[in-house]
């Protein structure tokens, strides 16, 4: 067996990229928000001056090993999803293990963060903490029920499990891509994708008001600064995710990163613009249409 | 909870099984808080400290009417956001704790804990008149009339009621100290601990939480 030493470092950089990536949309996404608000808002480079700041504070409490382990968990959800996407499709760098993983994969990647920081919240104690974990384990289900159809149905559409071969699917033109050739699917998965950024109208979850930031209420220090490293590059990694299933994927850097910010900001408007739900309310609200318009995707590539 | 609860004492499990329980031990963390210097290295401590006076992170405690300057704070007209000041829900992630007016015994304990749980380094602003010298409560049999017996203070702002303005300016005071290395009080706490123990058991008569419940 032949091992290719330099394909961990571009690892690394795929990391590293999409990390850079996460930094800079969460900043431009709080920079709107306080423009909706009318306000000047935080500098676009606040979420690094953030992130340096909580590796450096000197103490940290833990309360248990699963309370170590849950950021852990947390980040490895995030980086394992990202590494068995084709991040570039057709780039021998930066497909990283994308040949090795399928659908199923990433969906259980999707999962096992929150499940693991589940655990972790739960060992720190703070009531909030099981609160928001529940709310956030019953929203991310409900979320995956349309998801879950509209992939059943891309799979179907394409005959395959394989993501590279489903981008593969939808190169030469953007008539190819499944938001057009299977509009149904693609609107049922957006419609669950904001559910999956936990922005408003979804964001009950962290309820920063009601349940102090709800699962990470105990986390300090470098823990939370885990989650912070985790909170830029899980949503790019899902954004990618999304790319690759429905908006055929990206050659490149300056397409992935174009791609990535439309739809990152997709989740950010509706945000922006919604009040929020309460969690019965969006759990119902999945169900409902996204979930309907998931079975029609279904039908129509059937019929 | 009443103090009875965090005495110690045998419980019956569900199987029938008897054990003990130390609530204080068992719910709490019980190390003393220790100091931990600045790094050595001079310009990784600039760097860092420059991060730290950055992004402030605040726990605004609102006991009494400076509870109410707060808010504005965060609005369109003053939007203290540009200068990365934010606020934050829970004391673990806070690095700034602005107790804002008067103090009731009572409301001291709360701070204490709140003081406690947060992680070096943190901060302490102190909001109006009656955190230095009792303000308008000076003689009042509840509260409490310096702060700074209780937790180190870096920086006072003065004013019955001091306005948003002020308190921006303390902030800027605040950055300024922390840039300087200057803001170093969460290990002033932990070397004058005992002294600052004596003077809170002094005031707060009946202590029912451990002694160091960060």
């Amino acid at each position: 067996m032949n091992f290719d030493w330099i394909k961990i470092l571009y690892s690394l950089l795929t990391i590293f990229i999409v990390m850079n990536i996460g930094l800079v949309l969460q900043g431009i996404m709080r920079k709107l928000g306080a423009r909706v608000g009318r306000r000047h808002g935080i500098r676009i480079y606040q979420a690094y001056i953030d992130l340096i700041k909580n590796y450096s504070i000197r103490s940290s409490v833990s309360h248990g090993v699963m309370f170590f382990l849950g950021p852990v968990f947390r980040l490895a959800g995030g980086v394992g999803m990202l590494l068995f996407l084709p991040v570039i499709y057709g780039s021998e760098h930066f497909s990283n293990f994308s040949h090795y993983g399928d659908v199923t994969l990433i969906m259980y990647f999707m999962f096992l963060g929150m499940l693991g920081m589940a655990m972790g919240a739960g060992e720190a104690g703070h009531p909030y903490s099981p609160i928001g974990i529940s709310r956030g384990l019953a929203q991310l289900t409900a979320s995956e029920v349309p998801l879950i159809l509209a992939i059943i149905s891309v799979m179907a559409q394409y005959q395959t499990f394989s993501i590279t071969e489903i981008v593969a699917a939808q190169q030469g033109g953007i008539m190819n891509w499944t938001l057009f050739t299977n509009p149904f699917a693609t609107a049922a998965a957006m419609l669950s994708f904001l559910g999956a950024m936990g922005r408003a109208p979804f964001s009950v979850v962290i309820a920063p008001q009601e349940i102090p930031i709800g699962p990470p209420t105990e986390f300090n220090s470098t823990y939370l600064a885990v989650l912070q490293t985790n909170r830029a590059i899980f949503p790019v990694a899902k954004v990618i995710w999304y790319m690759a299933l429905f908006f055929g994927g990206a050659t490149s850097w300056p397409i992935l990163i174009i791609k990535a910010i439309i739809i990152y900001f997709w989740s950010v408007f509706v945000g922006a613009v919604f009040p929020r739900f309460r969690i019965e309310q969006s759990l119902r609200w999945f169900v409902k249409i996204p979930a309907l318009l998931g079975v029609i995707a279904i039908i129509l590539v059937q019929v | 909870m009443t103090k009875k609860d965090l005495e110690k004492r045998i419980v019956t499990g569900p199987d029938g099984k008897q054990f003990e329980i130390d609530p204080i031990k068992d719910y709490f963390l019980d190390a003393k808080p220790e100091v931990h210097s600045p790094t050595s290295f001079k310009v990784v401590e600039k760097f860092l400290n420059w991060a730290r006076s950055e992004s402030i992170w605040i726990l605004g405690y609102g006991t009494g009417c400076g509870a109410m300057e707060l808010p504005p704070l965060m609005t369109p007209r003053f939007d203290a956001y540009r200068f990365g000041i934010q606020m934050r829900p829970t004391p673990r992630q806070s690095n700034l704790l602005i107790v804002s007016g008067y103090l009731g015994i009572k409301t001291l304990k709360r701070v204490i804990r709140s003081y406690e749980q947060m992680q070096n380094p943190k901060y302490v602003i102190a909001l109006g008149s009656c955190t230095i010298n009792g303000g308008m409560y000076w003689d009042s049999y509840n509260t409490i009339n310096r702060l700074d017996y209780y937790m180190p203070v870096d920086l006072y702002v003065t004013g019955c009621m001091p306005r948003p303005e002020a308190l921006l300016a303390g902030f800027d005071k605040l950055k300024e100290l922390i840039r300087t290395g200057q803001a170093e009080n969460a290990n002033k706490y932990a070397e004058k601990f005992d002294w600052y123990k004596k003077n809170q058991k002094q005031i707060i008569k009946d202590w029912d939480m451990p002694d160091y419940n960060w």
